[in-house]
């Protein structure tokens, strides 16, 4: 299967301090990539990297089929994003956030149209199409944020932490969306501190000081560890962690 | 108190440890001194002075136009009398005047040595004492011409006298206008800038839910701000009286009286600030609205009130910097005491109680 | 006596209601869970009892103090941990404990006792700015921060949203000891699974208290017979589960799908025939005990209807 990202030895040094050490690994397209692991563990980081925001030390990776030390600016096209804290524009309305984000990755009018019709619709939200963000409840807001990371059809979106703080409802719709869009064969990479929702994803990689200590589906994680969910896996990995991050 | 003493040494760690805070308490106010006493006032391109050729000779002819087209200075009278020359100073026209004695050119050969008087406008110390070094320079210049030609030494000896204009208009009017800008910037925008900031970042909600009382906290948080504009009040006058030459014609504790009144009125503008302002941006374009442009603008510090409409003369009367300015223009050069200036007090007595206590209200109306 | 007695709290910002007539009572010495989304009110709640914002109507207590009349004597007793990291970024670890220990009229030692176990995970930094310290120290130090004037009560709100799962373990670890050292704990959380490690729970939703009981009781009150059901195709299992004529309701736990069934009649063989019927492979069907989302869950929809 053809790879959406791949990377070999890929590590990131802050002075002396390593804070993504020789990672390697591959995912698939279409395919929902749980990307977990303790705060300070070098998550961060390697997402950075792998957007085109952060130059690697050493090693190599592509992302959509770009070297992420040559091509960053055509990674950025070909990506979306979105974090925990959203990218929306709290003081405009749906519609003008909408616009403003296809204009950005430079959309056509036409298309910018179609697109907003499209969004509202799966949505549900023609009727606050022209209410401000800010005055959307939390849920509605990040599934808002998730449809503009995906506004220009990118081949992969990362998320992360998406769905920090919102009410168990809204976070299971808000993994629907994501199921559809993997269906449509975008790639999905995600981070997460639910180790439930690690469960929801193909495979997952959990990292630990800045090492990925252990990547397969989650059943086959949980039978490695003798475990009977997520949450003890990444207990029994992370718990060895150094404190100092 | 020991409260209040630990607030403090936690508020000044918070100075030392923010460099660019560093440099505006201390390195801005020598750097704005510094600006307005040369940058501003040293202005000596077509610098505009009078001459009093008592002799018209072809020598004090040949001098005037050498002088006039250096291009420093630009002829603006020829006078006639002793009398004239006085009024022109008097009117604040000319910077500087030069006078030929009678029989110029004849003195000259004769005695081998003639006199030359500059008289210069001190109340622009620095302008008067560049202006005569540069005039004095031209003059040496065409005293070597003159003695390569005749092949002998004969001197041009010029003296320099420096006149005060009666207007006071000059050097160190610009040190009241900065003492009041210095102040507003350190006690009022530091302190709306750090309130704010302890609001933004959180801090100021576990403080809150702490016995530390509402009149701790700020008294905590002025301390510091106000033993650095104290600092910096005095490195100021200091500058201004011994670089610049300003008198300090009136009593010290009365200008220390006055200082620290427009000070507690500075301090009190930045808590009213802060009882607005979430955050810290909010309270750099509140400070930059109701303090800087009150206070160079409309305070008589760059532009004289009495030259603008009425109007906005009536503004003016709101701007602390106003009180403040004519307050200790009147002590420090006109040496007046208390009774001159009890009114000005009183206005900045008064604002301090009005902003402290829009303040008060205003933070109890944010907690319902 | 009750530690915290809040009574008909209602909290109105312009036209939204972000409190509606709360009713709640947490006893001395309890570890009470407060859990709700982001958003809920949990955080309106907290600033009621801490004295930072009054109630539109209502009355509330803290040990016994008005929080309106004696916000004062409640600001000595409370120890109050905001949601945000709130200390001095640009302080040391050791600067940091030392204010707010000498704001309280005391010192680091004379509490230390309280604090120990926790403070030994910072103290190798105490000399690092609190700003430069990883998420899970800057959790710990403002806990000590909150600890070292020995509070009488503790408000933690959502301390440990946004931190990994391994520090959460160990910070609800350190709770559950300085519960047992007698301090009574208000503790806030948008996350399910923590619920079952507080005594008692109150489960909040845009601005109401849906429930209020202990763990094992609001999992009691779960009376629709629940199944997890497992198949190759979780999405597709899901879809199809929603247009079970049986299901009362269906949302995905992990790799599985938690089924809530109408009726007690409805047996496992029946849903693994209707499925199978729809092609589905390697279903597994196990009957199994509600967690705390599902009740959550169940009882959002229920409010919703």
């Amino acid at each position: 299967m053809e790879a959406s990202i791949k990377t070999e030895n890929l590590t990131k040094c802050f002075g002396s301090f390593t804070a993504v050490n020789n990672i390697t690994f591959k995912v698939d397209k279409g395919e929902i990539f749980g990307f977990l692991g303790a705060n300070g563990a070098g998550k961060t980081t390697a997402m950075r990297m792998l957007c085109g925001l952060l130059h690697p030390t050493s090693g190599k990776a592509s992302v959509a089929g770009f070297d992420v030390f040559t091509q960053r600016e055509q990674i950025k096209k070909n990506i979306g994003y979105m974090s925990q804290k959203f990218s929306l524009y709290e003081d405009l309305t749906i519609k003008e956030n909408i616009n403003f984000f296809g204009t950005i990755y430079g959309l056509s009018n036409t298309k910018i149209k179609e697109k907003t019709e499209q969004l509202l619709i799966r949505l549900n939200l023609m009727e606050e199409a022209n209410s401000l963000v800010a005055s959307l409840p939390l849920g509605w807001k990040q599934k808002l944020s998730f449809s503009l990371a995906l506004i220009h059809d990118p081949k992969i979106v990362f998320l992360d932490e998406p769905t920090g703080g919102v009410d168990p409802i809204t976070r299971r719709q808000f993994w629907e969306l994501i199921y559809e869009t993997a269906d449509s064969g975008t790639t999905v990479f995600v981070t997460t501190h639910y180790m439930d929702e690690a469960e929801y994803c193909n495979r997952v990689s959990i990292m630990v000081d800045g090492k990925i200590e252990a990547i397969d589906t989650p059943d086959n994680l949980k039978k490695l560890f003798d475990a009977s969910t997520m949450d003890e896996v990444f207990y029994l990995l992370a718990r060895g962690a150094s404190t100092q991050e | 108190m020991q409260e209040l003493k630990s607030f403090i040494i936690k508020e000044f760690r918070h100075i030392v440890r923010d460099k660019r805070a560093l440099l505006i308490l201390f390195v801005m106010p020598v750097i704005l001194v510094i600006l307005f006493g040369y940058a501003i006032t040293n202005d000596i391109n077509n610098a505009e002075i009078a001459i009093l050729d008592n002799s018209k000779d072809e020598l004090s002819i040949g001098l005037t136009n050498k002088i006039v087209s250096s291009g420093y200075f630009l002829q603006k009278a020829s006078l006639q009398t002793n009398k004239e020359l006085q009024e022109v100073f008097r009117s604040g026209k000319i910077k500087m005047a030069i006078v030929f004695p009678p029989g110029f050119a004849q003195t000259f050969y004769r005695e081998k040595n003639v006199q030359i008087q500059l008289i210069a406008d001190a109340s622009d110390l620095n302008v008067a004492i560049a202006l005569s070094n540069y005039a004095h320079s031209i003059i040496k210049d065409y005293q070597n011409e003159l003695n390569k030609d005749l092949g002998q030494t004969l001197l041009f000896e010029t003296t320099t006298k420096m006149l005060f204009n009666p207007e006071q208009k000059g050097v160190y009017m610009f040190v009241p206008g900065v003492l009041a800008l210095i102040m507003m910037l350190i006690s009022a925008l530091m302190t709306a800038v750090s309130l704010a900031k302890e609001k933004e970042t959180g801090t100021m909600r576990v403080i809150t839910v702490s016995p530390l009382s509402p009149i701790t906290i700020i008294t905590g948080k002025v301390i510091p701000y106000l033993v650095i504009s104290m600092i910096d009040t005095c490195i100021i006058l200091l500058m201004a009286v011994f670089i610049f030459g300003m008198p300090i014609n009136g009593n010290l504790f009365l200008l220390a009286l006055v200082n620290l009144m427009f000070l507690f009125a500075a301090l009190s503008l930045g808590i009213m600030i802060a009882s607005f302002a979430e955050t810290q941006q909010v309270a750099l374009i509140m400070s930059i609205v109701l303090l800087f442009l009150p206070t160079v603008l409309l305070s008589g510090f760059i532009y004289p009130i009495k030259n603008m409409p009425l109007w906005l003369q009536v503004i003016c009367q709101v701007s602390p910097a106003k009180w403040f300015i004519e307050a200790i223009k009147s002590v420090m050069i006109k040496g007046t005491g208390i009774q001159d200036i009890w009114m000005q007090l009183s206005v900045l007595l008064g604002m301090i109680i009005v902003m402290i206590r829009v303040s008060i209200v205003q933070s109890k109306k944010k907690v319902s | 006596m009750n530690t915290i007695e809040i009574k008909k709290i209602s909290k109105v910002f312009g036209s939204k209601t972000a409190l509606n007539n709360i009713n709640m009572s947490i006893k001395q010495g309890e570890l009470f869970g407060l859990i709700g989304a982001d958003g809920a009110g949990k955080s309106t709640l907290f600033d009621i009892l801490v004295t930072l914002s009054a109630a539109t109507s209502g009355s509330a207590s803290v040990h016994g103090f008005d929080v309106e009349k004696d916000a004062k004597n409640i600001r000595r007793i409370v120890g109050y941990m905001p949601g945000r990291f709130s200390l001095y970024q640009d302080l040391t670890v050791y600067e940091n404990l030392n204010f707010f220990a000498s704001i309280f009229g005391g010192t680091i030692e004379d509490n230390y006792h309280l604090i120990k176990d926790i403070y030994e995970h910072i103290a190798p930094f105490k000399e690092r700015p609190a700003g430069k310290l990883s998420g899970g120290m800057k959790q710990k130090l403002a806990l000590c921060c909150a600890l070292v004037h020995q509070p009488k009560v503790l408000f933690l709100d959502e301390p440990t949203t946004g931190v990994d799962p391994v520090s959460r373990k160990e910070f609800w670890g350190m709770l559950k000891r300085l519960q047992e050292k007698g301090i009574t704990i208000l503790v806030s959380t948008p996350y399910m699974d923590e619920a079952v490690l507080c005594e008692r729970i109150a489960l909040i939703q845009e601005g109401e208290i849906m429930a209020i009981d202990t763990p094992v009781a609001i999992i009691k009150s779960f009376t629709h017979p629940l199944y997890s059901v497992k198949s190759k195709k979780l999405y597709q299992l899901l879809k199809d589960l929603r247009n079970f004529k049986e299901t009362y309701s269906c949302y995905a736990f992990g790799q599985t799908v938690h089924l809530a069934l109408k009726n007690q009649d409805t047996t496992a063989i029946i849903i693994q025939d209707y499925l199978h019927g729809l092609g589905h492979e390697n279903i597994e069907i196990k009957s199994i005990d509600a967690g705390i989302e599902d009740c959550f869950m169940e009882l959002m929809k229920k409010t919703a209807e």
